[in-house]
């Protein structure tokens, strides 16, 4: 399997997109650090442009490259290889690039300016929310045969992960707010990894009291040891479930 | 060596494959004959693996080869339009699938990369080459690694004069190795030259599958073209 995750991101570091990526993420990194001068601030308006930049830029980008490896893919496919080596290679591929693009343009200015136990979270949440939306986009591409379709399919995803869940969230909130929730929510953010992340790293930064009764209970939950656990395994099951399907699915698709 | 029994498969309302049961032997090299979209590529592609027939199995050397994938270390395939990743050089592609393939081949075969001097083109981008170049080096992907069954989908295609006869060669060579050979292509004089059976689908369906030789004493024509022409008007 190493020998083609070699030639994936050989193809991938190629691509100008990561280069630019990686430049923006420290570019916005070190601006708002310079121009927040306490470093928590900066952590927090960093987290904020986190959230919404690494889902984005994984999932559309790592559907664009599966389409764009169409060709690659129906050459390895003819080749005496298993079919869940092929998809295999294009994620690890996928998640190495981006991962590496996080360790630099995010994780050395938080080394430099708040090196630290919530920097160390905020950085492994990126990776961990980056790693989670290439295995998402991987399943939308194989899911889908025509290329604008999977690219679409990609952005509404984001757009519900990253803006509608939360409005649907208040809404619920709002009509059953005679009934004690609070439980529930914990149960709710595990269903979106972006919130997952969210919640994680307020927690660390001991602003989760701003978060009202709720915050409480995540403080409560998430703040312990398991709690922290918790996170971590849903997290996974957000990189794993969506990969581990997509391999079923490419194993019966016609190329 | 090959044989394939009932195999069927469709896309959507459109019968690719119907029902087709076919043995191929060593030694035999057999032309897939038929319109436009009348199942000869998807045979093949089920054959490597690339489409999965909605019924029906192949065997290769006895095996059953459906959803499996070992069996492909003895296949070489030329398709019809290559594909190649653009950023990479014509060198790197040689060297990718012989990394892939390293356990599998006990020697390379670089006849035709001698022929075609692919040296002279290696450093380039699969961007930059012409519809021709590709062809070039998906003959010599298909050849590099002596592989025991040929499947060369419209190889001659795209192939400047000169190309194609250094192609024909090799795949004659390779017959009188005695390997099998499977070819689809509209050239019939090429297919004359190149094979000894022929097999004629239309719509998914074998309506027959007989030697050259069968097939001229039958119609009591001496070229291919005329005996498939005069048999299409009466089928």
């Amino acid at each position: 399997m190493l020998r083609i995750v070699k030639y994936v991101l050989y193809d991938i570091l190629q691509n100008r997109i990561v280069i630019g990526y990686t430049l923006f993420l420290l570019a916005v990194s070190l601006g708002l650090f310079n121009l927040s001068g306490d470093p928590t601030k900066g952590l927090v308006s960093l987290l904020n442009v986190v959230l919404i930049v690494t889902p984005l830029v994984s999932i559309v980008f790592a559907t664009i490259h599966f389409y764009n490896a169409s060709e690659f893919i129906e050459l390895l496919a003819a080749q005496p290889i298993r079919r869940s080596v092929i998809v295999w290679s294009e994620f690890i591929g996928l998640a190495v690039a981006m991962t590496l693009s996080i360790l630099v343009g995010l994780g050395i200015p938080v080394a430099l300016f708040a090196a630290g136990a919530t920097g160390l979270t905020l950085v492994i949440v990126a990776v961990g929310l980056s790693v989670s939306f290439v295995s998402i986009a991987l399943l939308a591409s194989v899911l889908t045969r025509d290329k604008a379709k999977g690219i679409g399919v990609a952005l509404l995803l984001w757009f519900y992960f990253a803006l509608l869940y939360d409005a649907l969230v208040l809404f619920l909130m709002f009509s059953f707010a005679d009934y004690p929730l609070e439980k529930a929510m914990v149960a709710v953010i595990a269903l979106n990894p972006i919130d997952l992340a969210r919640v994680v790293v307020l927690l660390q930064m001991d602003i989760s009291a701003l978060m009202g009764y709720t915050g409480a209970l995540f403080r409560e939950f998430l703040g312990t040891g398991w709690g922290a656990g918790f996170a971590v395994i849903v997290l996974l099951l957000w990189v794993l479930v969506p990969i581990v399907v997509a391999v079923r699915v490419f194993r019966r698709k016609d190329l | 060596m090959l044989e394939s029994t009932l195999l069927s498969k469709s896309f959507g309302k459109l019968k690719a494959l119907d029902n087709v049961s076919i043995r191929m032997e060593a030694g035999q090299a057999v032309s897939l004959v038929g319109p436009n979209g009348s199942g000869k590529t998807t045979f093949l592609k089920c054959l490597l693996g690339l489409v999965i027939p909605d019924s029906g199995a192949i065997k290769l050397y006895e095996q059953q080869i459906l959803g499996t994938w070992d069996y492909r270390r003895h296949i070489g395939y030329m398709p019809q339009i290559g594909r190649y990743p653009d950023n990479m050089r014509v060198g790197q592609v040689f060297d990718m699938v012989k990394e892939i393939r390293r356990d599998t081949f006990t020697h390379l075969d670089d006849d035709l990369i001698k022929a075609f001097e692919v040296d002279k083109f290696a450093h380039k981008t699969m961007r930059t080459l012409s519809g021709g170049t590709r062809q070039k080096v998906s003959a010599c992907l298909a050849f590099m690694f002596d592989p025991d069954v040929l499947v060369l989908d419209e190889p001659t295609a795209g192939l400047d004069p000169l190309a194609s006869e250094i192609l024909k060669e090799k795949v004659l060579a390779e017959k009188a190795k005695g390997k099998l050979v499977l070819v689809t292509s509209h050239i019939l004089s090429d297919l004359e030259e190149l094979t000894t059976d022929v097999m004629y689908i239309i719509e998914g369906k074998v309506q027959f599958y007989q030697s050259i030789e069968q097939l001229k004493s039958r119609t009591g024509e001496d070229k291919l073209n005329r005996a498939l022409a005069q048999i299409m008007r009466g089928v």
